[in-house]
């Protein structure tokens, strides 16, 4: 019998060794999957190469993991937001690495390593500082920069229901980077707001098929990540 | 009153005015963050736009009233929004076919220095100490049919803004195809920038001594 689910998020994240990458869903708060990184917190893993669209907010969550000074390097499209004060600083100081990357390309680059293509040809940055030392070629008379295909060892990823094949529904505009990322980690871990029994998701409106998906933790009330910040609160709490 | 020069030009609002009429019937719109936003507000009535934000939603509509904030119903610049009836959610790969695969038909974006042939830098002044930070700039300046610039025609130091050749780090090459200030209307094209419209007692010599690149004017 097929059953993905894992009782707790600290079961779920208990083999992330150090030097992994993992790859953080969310856009912002909204899909970032802040049990499943507390967890991790918890858990110590060092080293970590983290691929995530932000580097989170006040001293929760993303922001905490790298204040933890569990992370290596960042690989994101926007690293700072009124909120993000732990990357910066840390970046200012040279202790944090930063792969810069704009976010369609690094959402194409985590499709890509998802679907098996080790590299493609996008238009984006093409004359930018962020497409130096890339091949440049011409398809149809427009000039393409090369980028690579990115996987991870590990994705953590928020969505909202889960059965235990591991097929996932989202919310709204907490979709964003989770169903890439499941299919571009060796592991992917899901947290959901809740376990529903096979077949309870309809077929035609599952988002990201079982396959991709190797455990399901069940978080049933997630916390609010801004709340949280608002209240300045640090985790470990 | 004093007769003030400095208040020559439009207001902002009004700026986002122009933008919002140029905006066709039945157009798949994008809105950068800050100014742009202003835009959706103020598009004639009877036109259906359809608004895309590349964190994954197409039908976005207004912001939602105080105390129905979803903190999973936002936009690209992370404000809490509302989804109009016949909107869709995405994930991040097909927000960006949309965008890189030129199915979306305006981008509206904010500018720190736009050339004469279009160039555009709009994410970063090049400065070491500051965090780079790009988002989805790029991709949009790279495949959205029609890039639309909104900004101040000079700087807060009262430097030009459109220069004859960028000196900050680009965003995009020949992206541009208007520029909508305080001052003026401006399009970009293969012969150079042409004047569209000026904003009341501005003159081509007032907008070319705030102007590094060469103006123009249509026949």
């Amino acid at each position: 019998m097929i059953n993905k689910i894992i009782q707790t998020p600290a079961e779920a994240v208990a083999d992330v060794f150090n030097g992994a990458t993992v790859m953080i869903s969310g856009f912002g708060e909204a899909g970032s999957p802040i049990e499943l990184i507390h967890a991790l917190i918890d858990k110590g893993a060092r080293d970590l190469v983290v691929i995530s669209n932000n580097t989170g907010s006040g001293h929760v969550g993303l922001a905490a993991l790298i204040e933890n000074r569990q992370v290596r390097k960042m690989i994101c499209s926007f690293p700072r937001s009124t909120n993000s004060k732990v990357f910066p600083e840390l970046y200012k100081r040279g202790e944090i690495e930063l792969e810069l990357v704009p976010q369609g390309t690094l959402a194409e680059r985590i499709r890509a390593g998802g679907a098996g293509i080790p590299a493609f040809f996008t238009p984006t940055s093409v004359g930018t500082p962020l497409a130096e030392g890339k091949e440049v070629r011409e398809f149809n008379g427009q000039l393409f920069v090369m980028e690579h295909a990115i996987r991870a060892d590990f994705a953590l990823v928020k969505c909202h229901a889960a059965d235990r094949y591991g097929n996932l529904v989202y919310n709204k505009t907490a979709r964003n980077f989770g169903p890439v990322m499941c299919t571009a980690a060796e592991t992917a871990i899901v947290q959901a707001r809740k376990v529903v029994e096979p077949g309870q998701i309809d077929p035609e409106a599952v988002v990201t098929p079982g396959i991709f998906v190797k455990r399901v933790v069940e978080v049933t009330n997630p916390a609010d990540e801004s709340k949280l910040v608002a209240e300045e609160r640090r985790y470990p709490w | 009153m004093v007769n003030n020069t400095e208040k020559i030009g439009w207001e902002v609002q009004e700026m986002a005015q122009k933008v919002a009429l140029d905006i066709p019937d039945g157009a798949y719109v994008n809105l950068g963050i800050g100014i742009p936003e202003m835009v959706s507000g103020l598009v004639p009535e009877g036109r259906e736009v359809i608004y895309h934000t590349e964190n994954g939603l197409l039908g976005m509509g207004p912001l939602p009233p105080a105390g129905e904030e979803d903190p999973e119903l936002i936009n690209a610049g992370k404000k809490c929004v509302t989804a109009i009836p016949g909107a869709c959610y995405f994930h991040h790969a097909d927000s960006f076919t949309m965008i890189r695969g030129k199915h979306i038909d305006i981008c509206v974006l904010g500018a720190l220095q736009i050339s004469e042939s279009g160039d555009l830098a709009n994410w970063s002044t090049g400065d070491e100490k500051a965090i780079p930070a790009v988002g989805g700039a790029m991709d949009l300046v790279a495949g959205v049919k029609t890039i639309f610039v909104i900004s101040k025609h000079v700087t807060k130091t009262g430097e030009p803004k459109i220069v004859k050749s960028c000196t900050y780090p680009l965003t995009g090459k020949a992206v541009v195809d208007r520029i909508y200030t305080d001052l003026a209307i401006i399009d970009v094209t293969p012969k150079g920038l042409f004047v569209r419209e000026m904003a009341p007692g501005v003159t081509m010599d007032y907008l070319q001594e705030r102007t590094e690149a060469a103006l123009h004017q249509y026949e």
